[in-house]
């Protein structure tokens, strides 16, 4: 007899470690404790979406929404809900700013806004279980194509879909396929590059962690469309609880005759393996990639001729890419290219990180536009601040300023803006943020992952690091923009690689958009958002203190100084400017002054 | 597990099919018990218990079995609360297993109402 009950626990990476495991013991022990194993099924999930809110448990039929659960909860919410069907109103979600909790997960805004197609199954099925995935139409895509498709029809499907790559550049998927398809070499390689690295993005991770098996049907009908028989999924080894999901789905796959000899008896054989790499952010790319896998050091090579593992032809696709697979052989292209933009078909998965009051994992069409996700999907920025940028495509992306926030998200819409799709970190950043700060750390960060093949892109990175830095100290030069610009430039051109090529990026697009906010560093050694710590003092305004004393028991360095219920005074040669007393204190007295005309920062 | 024949995808799919549909939480009829203190001690256990058995044998699959609390009317129950998409939620009252079954095959099923269970159409209003 099915359960009356679903409980949907939320067993992604970012839950767990929030003790949603801990909760789903507690779960089970009170559903047995009050008698209701015939009940209630607790059903261990991928990532719900709203990840800031976990450890999350949906209750079905009913769609309720728990968040930030406890282990404690779980007595009291077990015999409320469960037992005597009261849904306990204090562990659901409130939208910043109001009262009233929303029960229903279809009601929040930030799920009924968005378009699964690649998350098509997150919250629905235990990934683990290969049986829930097919009563989700499972493998059915795989069945129609080897029974009914000729791989010849397959690729004029995904063709006409416009389905384009997810993982960053957005190549048409088709003509990726159809090169390899027509070019000689056997045998031919199916590989999902799962190597996400991106600060900020866990797409990949989550469709995998919640649904793995609709990659490996993707790759599969990829293989059959190219006429490949072996297929890896290259994933870092940082993502453990992915490696394992997968393993798990391979196994069941192969079990069920779904990978392997002579699938469905239609004579196609094809079997995946996976791949763990070392975490070395350029195995992201695909030549690296497949000399990783060769047992190479991981250093890009020069293309044409194109990617090739041993040198056969090969089709690299994203994780999300071929999760999109399945779903336009079971509902056409016709479907897909109806959603989405002009150039851009389907829908993306971006993961929502940085100062936004939703972070989590969203999927939205194409075309969507940035003040949308921000402020509908996402429930805008904490404590009520002024957006001033979002980043998009990580390391390799750009920024874009609060003043093109009704841009329609797109691949070319993104790439005129200075942007990029990426493979869709999305980190939001608000008016506390100092945009050369935020450059500064993306720029350390490919200075760190460059493989060091190419001298533009090693010494690059670190002469515009150090430009950076320096602003930052105060020791920026009449002319250092202008030589950012330039070295810029010099590493786009000179690299061999997307990482090189992309690196400067992150500082052109700020030069572009955020012009002033440099000039502030450098003309006036000042930072207009309070964070260059050279390039400002706190201080105490005596009229605002009453003496209080709260900053100075916070201050773990005793530079404050004053008696009880009078004016104090920040001692400034013992200040490190951890910023402890600008917290503590509830009356705005501790300011940011800057250094060079002490004029007061806004206190926000 | 063996290997399985392109005809199993629908088998297991079947199968598994009416705890889908709980997830999906999509069902045509709403059946709700209700089982706050007073519904648990009048008997609501073994009226869910025969709704779930006859919707097990007879292989409905787009009926939602859900539980409420109290409805209010403490001394009338066991309480059930049918919701037909459309229509407005009818509650039945001093329910037993036999009756509620044969609410179960008149209404949820059938459409028509067993007027002599039930207590009212519609709900209170909400705000």
């Amino acid at each position: 007899m099915p359960h009356r009950v679903n409980a949907m626990i939320c067993t992604c990476t970012n839950c767990i470690s929030n003790g949603s495991l801990q909760i789903k013991e507690a779960l089970e022990r009170e559903i047995r404790n009050h008698g209701l194993e015939d009940d209630v099924l607790v059903v261990p999930t991928g990532a719900a979406g709203l990840c800031v809110r976990g450890p999350i448990l949906i209750v079905q039929p009913d769609g309720i929404f728990y968040q930030r659960l406890k282990s404690e909860d779980i007595p009291h919410l077990v015999e409320e809900h469960f037992l005597k069907g009261r849904p306990v109103e204090s562990l659901m979600y409130v939208p910043p700013g109001e009262e009233a909790p929303i029960p229903e997960l279809r009601a929040i805004p930030f799920f009924k806004d968005q378009r699964l197609i690649a998350l098509r199954n997150r919250g629905m099925i235990d990934p683990d279980k290969i049986d829930e995935y097919i009563a989700r139409d499972g493998y059915r895509a795989l069945a129609k194509v080897l029974t009914s498709m000729s791989s010849d029809e397959v690729l004029e499907q995904i063709k006409a879909s416009g389905l384009r790559g997810r993982g960053g550049a957005g190549f048409s998927t088709g003509r990726k396929w159809e090169s390899r398809k027509r070019m000689e070499g056997e045998p031919k390689y199916i590989i999902c590059n799962a190597d996400e690295g991106d600060p900020g993005a866990f797409m990949d991770r989550s469709i995998i962690e919640a649904d793995p098996h609709s990659v490996l049907e993707g790759m599969a009908i990829g293989a059959y469309t190219i006429g490949a028989s072996q297929g890896f999924v290259y994933v870092r080894a940082e993502y453990p609880l992915a490696i394992t999901r997968m393993t798990t789905a391979i196994e069941q796959a192969r079990e069920y005759g779904l990978l392997g000899k002579d699938i469905f008896g239609q004579g196609f054989d094809f079997d995946v393996r996976i791949f763990k790499g070392a975490g070395a952010f350029v195995c992201g790319e695909t030549t690296a990639l497949v000399a990783s896998i060769e047992g190479r050091p991981p250093e890009p090579r020069q293309r044409p001729p194109r990617t090739a593992l041993w040198g056969k032809p090969t089709v690299i696709n994203n994780v999300e890419t071929w999760a999109n697979v399945p779903p336009i052989i079971s509902w056409g292209a016709k479907w897909f290219s109806g959603i989405g933009t002009d150039r851009s078909k389907g829908t993306k998965v971006f993961s929502l990180a940085g100062n936004i009051n939703n972070a989590g994992l969203v999927e939205v069409p194409m075309g969507i536009t940035l003040r949308e996700i921000v402020y509908d999907i996402g429930g805008g920025i904490p404590f009520g601040k002024e957006l001033k940028a979002v980043q998009t495509g990580g390391p390799s992306g750009g920024f874009i300023p609060a003043s093109l926030l009704d841009l329609p998200i797109d691949y070319e819409r993104l790439h005129e803006a200075g942007a990029m799709m990426g493979s869709g970190g999305m980190v939001v950043i608000d008016e506390d943020t100092c945009i050369v700060d935020v450059a500064k750390y993306f720029l350390k960060f490919t200075n760190d992952e460059s493989c060091g093949n190419c001298t533009a892109c090693r010494e690059g990175s670190e002469a515009l690091y150090r430009i950076l830095d320096g602003i930052s100290k105060g020791e920026g030069k009449e002319g250092d923009i202008a030589l950012l610009e330039e070295l810029g430039e010099a590493v786009q051109e000179a690299s061999l690689c997307g990482l090189g090529q992309s690196l400067p990026n992150p500082v052109l697009s700020t030069l572009r958009h955020f012009r002033d906010e440099y000039d502030a560093h450098i003309k006036d050694k000042r930072c207009p958002a309070g964070v260059c710590k050279p390039l400002f003092q706190y201080r105490i305004d005596e009229d605002k203190c009453n003496g209080c004393g709260a900053c100075m028991k916070n201050c773990f360095h005793q530079a404050i100084e004053g008696e009880k219920k009078l004016a104090h005074r920040i001692i400034v040669e013992e200040c490190t400017k951890c910023g402890a007393c600008y917290d503590a204190c509830q009356f705005d007295a501790v300011m940011k002054v800057s250094n060079s005309r002490r004029e007061a920062l806004a206190k926000v | 597990m063996a290997k399985i024949a392109l005809g199993d995808l629908d088998n297991i799919a079947e199968k598994i099919k009416r705890t889908m549909l709980v997830r999906e939480g999509s069902g045509r009829t709403k059946v709700i018990v209700h089982m706050g203190t007073c519904g648990i001690a009048a008997g609501a256990r073994p009226v869910m218990n025969a709704l779930m058995e006859e919707i097990e044998s007879r292989d409905v699959t787009d009926v939602i079995l859900t539980i409420s609390s109290c409805a209010g009317l403490c001394s009338r129950e066991p309480m059930i609360t049918v919701e037909r998409e459309g229509e407005p939620a009818v509650k039945y009252v001093d329910m037993n297993p036999e009756k509620a079954i044969r609410v179960f095959v008149e209404h949820v099923l059938g459409g028509n109402i067993v007027t002599e269970y039930a207590l009212a159409a519609g709900s209170e209003r909400t705000l």
